[in-house]
């Protein structure tokens, strides 16, 4: 494993004048593409945003060394790459809040951290609602978010319709009453995401091995030793799952059950359009959000289809849901055409809450039950689970996030359904 | 989705609620050893397979009836519908 590379050059506004002005043939590649070693101090499965983020800050913040991302696919491939780009730290729950608020703290400084252009845009998100018990649970939300040091700014119709004067204001039956805004939410290019931690962290030793899939773990009197790949044994001090909605198949492989349940969700974009939708909006009265990508592409979604898929692809009845909302709120989509529509596997878990936490396997942590919401923790998850990995205690925000929630009747159910996968 | 409802045909999915893993029919014995612990893995722990996958639908706005559907989680398709009823029965369940 090499501690310098030649792939670690400087990118600057400086470097692009002089590239453009030199026929672009200075630039490298952005990270290596190592064999892997026998053996590593800390082995990180999967190669999505959380993955790489973990082996960035583990060797950035945390000093460590000899460590390696295991990618069976490409780094990107996977949810990283598939999701709306919504960052937000508006959660209502202890457990939850001041992690994703640490989050959106950390994508204000990642750029200048990563020396990388992800894109992130605090254009502001804001939560529709269309009547007075929707009012005062979003007031509580916001005064939630506001006593964890977050942002958080109840819109009136007039303020809205200053911004958004195209939506359904008026909808007979869900009229729109007012909103909670987070200003600085909004969205981050998310392969941007994987691509400047993966180019962090291989600029700090790290080995992204990719095409390399984990297919069993070997474990000794209750110790982790390493894992079994497509390309060969890999012997690990700390082995650190991190598959999102692969987690039950590879924990599987060490003998665990999840509280998990992978769904499909899906997204859409419609052809680009002029700037019409200046910030993120959800509507209050069905599952639908939308953002405006700088491509020019309506970029939304909305509930997940409900049955256990690992299809990377949804059903119809599911699109027309999403569709329906997104005219029930912004009646000029029905003029815009769908250009492409997609799905990722979601890790689904029982409270709708992620978990970052060791296992009963020691050498095995376990990174995953992200839901749909696992794109805007990135940064933190990286941060959280290299703190573990590191210390083998839990980061100061991410200490609920533990496996024995369920046993001891500790659920951090924001939207409070129960054990019920499918209504997170 | 079509699921083959064994009393009404052919029903467009959407008529459903989906609840999950059909082993939640297996509910443990209250009174039974370590209770607390097989509650615990009964209500929270899932195999949530990639690949073939019982589970339970409820007709919700047809006759009411739940079933279980055998669905393969990676491409979606339906091999076999039984009512939950006859599952639960051929199990030993009373009710
Ligand atoms: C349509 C859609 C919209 C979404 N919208 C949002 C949003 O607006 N805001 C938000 O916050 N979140 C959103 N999410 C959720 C978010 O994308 C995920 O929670 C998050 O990306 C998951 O973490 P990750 O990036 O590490 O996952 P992934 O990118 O999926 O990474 C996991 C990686 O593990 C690899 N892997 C799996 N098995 C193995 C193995 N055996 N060996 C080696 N590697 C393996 C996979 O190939 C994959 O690359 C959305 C998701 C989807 C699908």
């Amino acid at each position: 494993m090499s501690e310098s590379n030649g792939c670690a050059m400087r990118y600057s506004g400086f470097r692009v004048i002089k590239e453009a002005l030199t026929g672009h043939r200075g630039w490298g590649p952005a990270w290596r593409d190592p064999e892997p070693q026998p053996s590593y101090d800390y082995v990180i499965i999967g190669g999505g945003g959380h993955g790489l983020a973990t082996a960035y800050y583990l060797a950035r913040h945390f000093g460590k060394k000899r460590i390696a991302v295991l990618e069976k696919g490409w780094i990107g491939g996977g949810n990283v790459g598939r999701n709306t780009t919504i960052i937000r730290s508006n959660y209502l729950l202890d457990g939850n809040e001041p992690f994703y608020e640490y989050s959106l703290k950390l994508w204000e400084g990642l750029e200048q951290e990563l020396n990388y252009n992800a894109m992130v845009s605090q254009r502001g998100i804001l939560n529709l609602y269309h009547n007075d018990a929707q009012r005062d649970a979003f007031v509580r939300r916001g005064n939630a978010m506001i006593l964890s040091g977050a942002d958080a700014e109840l819109l009136s119709v007039e303020q809205i319709r200053a911004r958004y004067p195209f939506l359904d204001f008026a909808n007979a039956r869900f009229p729109i009453r007012g909103g909670l805004a987070q200003h600085r939410g909004g969205t981050v290019r998310h392969d941007a995401v994987a691509w400047g931690y993966a180019r962090g962290a291989d600029s700090h030793g790290v080995d992204i091995i990719q095409n390399c899939e984990v297919t069993g773990f070997r474990i000794e009197n209750g110790v982790c030793k390493g894992v079994e790949t497509s390309r060969g044994y890999i012997g690990a001090g700390k082995v650190a799952s991190c598959v999102a909605g692969s987690s039950s198949r590879v924990m599987a492989l060490a003998g665990m059950r999840l509280p998990i349940e992978s769904h499909v969700l899906q997204a859409f974009v419609s052809e680009g359009l002029k700037p019409l939708l200046p910030g993120v909006i959800t509507f209050g009265a069905g599952h639908f959000y939308c953002s405006q990508s700088d491509k020019g592409g309506l970029v939304f979604g909305g509930d997940i289809d409900g049955y256990n898929s690992y299809a990377q692809r949804g059903n119809l009845p599911t699109v027309e849901d999403v569709c329906e909302s997104g005219m029930a709120l912004i009646p000029a989509l029905g003029r815009a055409r769908l250009l492409r529509m997609w799905g990722g596997v979601m890790d689904m878990s029982m409270d709708g809450s992620p978990i970052i936490d060791r296992t009963h396997v020691d050498g095995l942590y376990f990174n995953g039950g992200w839901c749909y919401g696992g794109f805007k923790a990135t940064p933190a998850s990286g941060m959280a689970y290299a703190h573990l990995l590191a210390t083998d205690t839990p980061h100061e925000t991410a200490t609920a996030y533990r496996f024995d929630r369920f046993r001891r009747g500790l659920m951090i159910d924001e939207k409070g359904m129960g054990a019920q996968p499918n209504l997170h | 989705m079509i699921i083959h409802h064994p009393l009404l045909g052919p029903r467009d999915a959407q008529e459903f609620t989906y609840l999950g893993d059909a082993s939640l029919i297996d509910r443990p014995d209250w009174q039974a050893e370590h209770a607390v612990d097989r509650f615990h893995d009964y209500l929270y722990l899932r195999d949530n397979p990639a690949g073939e996958h019982r589970e339970l639908w409820f007709h919700e706005v047809g006759d009411r009836s739940w079933l279980v559907v055998t669905r393969n989680t990676l491409t979606h398709e339906i091999t076999s519908v039984e009512l939950a009823r006859d599952v639960a029965r051929s199990r030993g369940r009373s009710k």
